[in-house]
């Protein structure tokens, strides 16, 4: 019996956990990817060791289908692991988990395809893979170079499955919305009104004028907040990922020319840079100057 | 002799990293031996997915010994200075010669340095040298402190079976591997090349990228040879596949026939780029190969054109698409109809890493539902971009900038339109299809299609104008007008095509030159030089008569955002009427006789022209053309005609091969030499008319005389383009001049003989110079 939905998350998690992950619940703010997360993104940097699993709701309004196309949605999952530092195992590891959720690498075709990963709006790189199963990508694997424009060390792994995609795979479906959730529900069931609904927001509705004050309300605040003698990195950073967010609903709205477009992402780059650097100098991010 | 085995491995290296890996890593230990003396007989580098390997054969167990002699301080220097020198060199004074130069007597110790052991030499060597890889992308990770590709987890090296030990990247060298990912199990020793081979042989690791190539290239054929098909080559394909597996294994899956109706580009762009995956084909039958396969009864086509291997696919498909029409419709178009020529087969190839225990059943599912995701996609793009006319769709292009500084692709769109519409009126095209192609030629870029494979820009096009309705030539002017993709892409032959493409291309060189993208060393973001070569080549083997300084002059007039607008609106507008088109042409030829670019534009114009020079003397130099012939002509300074330059450039070349000439040119080079010489000394220069009262010797009167008659008969033979006749001309100057420089002395005594003959020689200079500078003539 294939895995549903909702199995594969708790087999990843379980998983994940097994391999000493804290397994955190989604971040509360619009993102979309994983790699927003602050568990990921700021935990990334620094010096300190860090292990964290959990399942992030990802928002790309331009992907909105109205619910019409097999395998793009606006509302998807990912599952997100870091590991800090990548052990030297992390592939291995990686591989027990394909394990876990029902693919034999013994049975399949298993390969590692380079897909370098950078984030313009985190000033974020790393090197990794695709990782391809039968042809299929089931996975992206990379090893963070920088964040923030700051470089990462000691160096994080970050593994990303896209749980949909893996999902249709592992049951053999062709269509996302006929995903079983669990046994009794489809994805569609769950989803499919929202991906309708959704898609004419981002593409239509969404009052863009409200969207442009809420950017520059976003950008100011996150400002605001790290200009002070005592800095608030983790309220600033929020206010960094809505701008983001803000900014893939105006571009789905597709009131971002060509050239403004690069100048919106400079402006969440400069956001993120700036929360990465103030990360750098609170107690979770710091490195400690050697004592005595 | 002993051999040395390194094994560098690691996680995946990037497939399109390796081979080149391979070569640095054999150039950088190769070179680290021999400046310390070490040298062997053989190297053999090897790169694949998960370790790069190198096996020298034939080293000397340690290093030659080596004496040197150093020289030390002069003999009664203090004291200080001589114990430093015999403390530095390890020797005694008395072990020291004494040595004179002539200034007096020095110190003089011969060092004799044993050679050390050849594993101590490459155990100190490997780290600094291994840390100097030159890999394109590399990164950081944990407990290494210098940069590779990916995270390294183990090195083998030997020497003669036994451990090189040192330490890189946090790894201690050793004599254990591992074999392949999944096919294999637990740590292999290995000692020497040989058993390290076999022993990755056995742990299904094939060490040889070129033999993985090869076992790919072979079952594939075979494999689609058993279905009656065969392979479309693709190099590129092939050498990124074999970086992809150290155990290479072909297997066949099927594309649904719900697909076949795709166009064959999109079919093999999808499964390339996304997935790697080889196109099959039906075998051509050997009739069809016989119709099929030469290129060059075709107009224009270039005969020496290569297959195009390893280049896009839409290459492929679009000499093909030459071919007799498709009785399947617009989909098959470009493809022959019936099975066994050529057509694409519903099955594709797709290269595993993995001796699956079904046969590979599980796998070849799993990519026949990848594909059909895929391709599922590619059809919703392609249905999607039909339903909308690619005329309707000219107007988006105003969101889609082209550079910064050259306008968006509406503006580039307009302008080329308007280009092609010039083109056509001079080298006597349909305008009303010319203008067609240049209003829809970047249409297909606001489509889904082109937005997921922008390699189909134009091939798509092509199939939405013929959806659309459009005449086959504006369609195919479409397709074309991105061509020659590069040196051994052909030039577009049909007419429409010709004209749009020179338009796209001069609007391209024109423009980003004007933005500043002049290319500047190895520097040329935008493939100016391509574009350069592309219209000296389109205009070449076409053999189109086309004065460039007129099109160059359009784009100026052109680069006035409000006379373009305006131009745009009462000249480009939707003219159907082709009457209408006629004297919207007539105008913009009007336009660009009358218009006067200003100093600077006409400055970069020179240097615009100078650079097409540039190219064509690269462009030429495979046919042995002169690129100092090139120059000479090029620097008449009106010359923008590049069939005309090129026809008086070879029959120069030619005349000055031949005896006559080089004497000519000899007795230029002492008349200009004479006339720089004098006309500095007299501060002035000797171009007046000669008069003929003043000539006294006869070798001056006759030298006037067939100079007169040389005079008119080069401008009018220059004037009819006649240019071995000129030459001939030329060649009847010869004996005059020479009887004239043997006879008579011009520097006379007498200051108005001396004028009359330097002007008689200022004459000659002006005679030749109608056919070429006759300065910048080498050699």
């Amino acid at each position: 019996m294939a895995k549903t939905f909702q199995d594969l998350i708790l087999t990843l998690q379980n998983y994940w956990a097994e391999q000493g992950c804290l397994i955190l619940q989604p971040y509360d703010v619009e993102m979309g990817a994983g790699t927003f997360h602050p568990a990921t993104t700021l935990r990334a940097l620094g010096p300190r060791p860090w292990r964290a699993a959990y399942v992030q709701p990802s928002r790309r309004p331009k992907d909105g289908r109205y619910g019409e196309n097999p395998n793009r949605l606006q509302h998807y999952y990912q599952f997100q692991v870091i590991l800090k530092p990548a052990p030297k195992d992390v592939l291995d590891l990686y591989l027990g988990s394909v394990r876990a959720i029902g693919l034999d690498p013994a049975a399949h075709d298993i390969r590692f395809v380079e897909d370098d990963w950078e984030s313009p709006t985190l000033g974020a790189w790393g090197l990794g893979w695709e990782v391809w199963c039968d042809g299929m990508e089931i996975t992206q694997f990379t090893y963070f170079q920088q964040v923030g424009g700051i470089d990462c060390d000691p160096v994080s792994a970050e593994i990303t499955y896209g749980l949909e995609r893996l999902a249709m795979y592992v049951q053999n479906v062709e269509f996302v919305y006929d995903l079983a959730f669990n046994d009794g529900f489809k994805y569609g069931e769950v989803f499919h009104q929202s991906e309708v609904e959704f898609s004419a927001f981002d593409f239509e509705r969404a009052d863009t004028e409200i969207l442009f004050r809420h950017f520059g309300d976003a950008e100011g605040e996150c400002r605001a907040l790290l200009g002070q003698p005592k800095p608030l990195v983790l309220p600033a950073y929020d206010q960094c990922i809505k701008a983001s967010h803000c900014f893939n609903l105006l571009d789905a709205r597709g009131v971002i020319s060509v050239t403004e477009r690069a100048a919106y992402i400079g402006r969440v780059r400069a956001l993120a840079k700036a929360c990465c650097e103030a990360w750098l100098q609170s107690p979770m991010g710091a490195y400690q100057t050697r004592t005595g | 002799m002993p051999d040395f085995l390194l094994e560098l491995f690691s996680e995946e290296i990037p497939a399109r990293m390796q081979a080149l890996a391979a070569k640095d890593l054999e150039r950088l230990v190769v070179g680290a031996l021999s400046d310390r003396g070490l040298l062997f007989d053989g190297a053999k580098a090897f790169a694949g997915p998960r370790r790069l390997t190198l096996a020298l054969t034939g080293l000397p167990a340690k290093q030659p010994d080596v004496s040197e002699e150093k020289k030390g301080p002069r003999v009664g220097a203090p004291e200080k200075a001589i114990e430093g020198f015999l403390r530095g060199a390890g020797v005694t004074l008395a072990q020291c010669r004494k040595q004179s130069d002539g200034k007096g007597e020095f110190y003089v110790a011969v060092v004799a340095r044993k050679g050390r052991a050849t594993p101590q030499v490459l155990a100190e060597l490997l780290p600094e040298t291994l840390a100097q890889m030159p890999w394109p992308k590399s990164m950081r990770f944990p407990g290494s402190a210098v940069r590779w590709v990916r995270p390294l987890h183990a090195i083998v090296a030997t020497f003669d079976g036994e451990v090189v030990p040192f330490a890189f990247a946090g790894i201690e060298s050793g004599s254990t591997t591992m074999g392949h990912r999944f096919l294999s199990r637990g740590p292999i020793e290995v000692r020497r090349f040989e058993d390290y081979e076999q022993s990755l042989r056995a742990a299904h690791v094939l060490l040889d990228g070129g033999a993985r190539k090869d076992i790919v290239r072979n079952a594939l054929k075979q494999q689609a040879f058993a279905l009656g098909l065969e392979p479309i080559e693709d190099e590129g394909l092939l050498d990124e596949v074999a970086g992809l597996a150290e155990w290479p294994l072909v297997l066949i899956g099927r594309i649904e026939e719900r697909f076949m109706d795709l166009p064959p580009e999109i079919l093999q762009t999808a499964m390339r780029r996304h997935q790697k995956y080889f196109s099959l084909r039906h075998a051509p039958s050997f009739e069809a190969s016989l119709r099929d396969a030469p290129q060059d009864d075709e107009k224009g086509r270039h005969p020496e054109v290569p297959p195009s291997f390893g280049t896009p696919a839409r290459h492929a498909e679009v000499r093909r698409g030459a071919g007799p029409r498709s009785t399947r419709g617009l989909a098959q178009d470009g493809v022959a109809a019936s099975k066994g020529d050529g057509r694409m087969a519903p099955r594709f190839a797709v290269v595993a890493n993995m001796i699956a225990p079904d046969g590979g059943k599980t796998i070849v599912e799993g990519n026949e539902r990848v594909l059909r995701a895929r391709l599922s996609d590619a059809r919703f793009f392609w249905d999607q971009d039909r339903a909308t006319a690619l005329a309707n769709r000219v107007g988006d292009l105003k969101g889609i900038v082209f550079h910064a500084k050259a306008g968006t692709q509406y503006e580039r769109a307009t302008r080329i339109t308007l280009l092609a519409m010039l083109l056509a009126r001079l080298l006597e095209t349909d305008v009303a299809q010319a203008h067609r192609a240049g209003l829809l030629c970047k249409a297909d870029l606001t489509t889904g299609t082109v937005g997921e494979f922008p390699e189909l820009q134009g091939t798509m096009g092509r199939y939405y104008a013929l959806a659309d309705g459009e005449d086959e030539a504006v369609a195919d002017a479409i397709a074309e007008h991105y061509r020659p993709l590069g040196p051994s892409d052909a030039v577009p032959a049909k007419p429409v095509s010709r004209v749009a493409a020179l338009a796209d291309k001069l609007d391209t060189l024109i423009f980003l030159w004007r933005a500043g993208e002049r290319p500047t060393g190895s520097k040329d973001p935008f493939a100016l030089r391509r574009t350069a070569l592309g219209i000296i080549r389109i205009v070449l083997e076409n053999g189109l008569r086309l004065p460039l300084v007129l099109v160059a002059r359009l784009c100026y007039a052109l680069a006035d955002a409000q006379r373009l607008a305006e131009l745009d609106g009462r000249l480009r507008g939707d003219l159907s009427d082709a009457s209408l088109l006629r004297g919207s042409a007539d105008e913009l030829l009007r336009i660009a006789r009358e218009t006067e670019p200003g100093k600077a534009e006409r400055a970069q114009w020179e240097e615009i022209l100078a650079f097409i020079a540039d190219r064509l003397k690269v462009a030429l130099r495979d046919k042995g053309t002169r690129h100092d012939l090139i120059d000479a002509v090029f620097s008449l300074g009106s010359e923008d005609d590049l069939v005309r330059l090129v026809a008086r450039v070879e029959a120069l070349q030619t005349f000055l091969g031949s005896d006559d000439g080089a004497n000519l040119l000899t007795a230029y080079r002492r008349a200009a030499n004479i006339l720089k010489a004098e006309e500095k000394k007299d501060k002035k220069r000797f171009d007046g008319e000669p008069d003929p009262e003043a000539l006294v010797a006869p070798e001056e009167k006759t030298l006037y005389v067939e100079l007169a008659a040389a005079s008119e008969m080069l401008k009018a033979e220059v004037a009819r383009e006649r240019f071995v006749e000129a030459m001939a001309v030329m060649a009847r100057l010869r004996k005059p001049v020479d009887a004239f420089f043997d006879k008579v002395t011009v520097n006379d005594k007498d200051a108005r003989l001396r004028e009359n003959r330097l002007k008689l020689l200022a004459r000659l200079r002006t005679a030749l110079h109608q056919v070429a500078d006759f300065s910048k003539v080498e050699g």
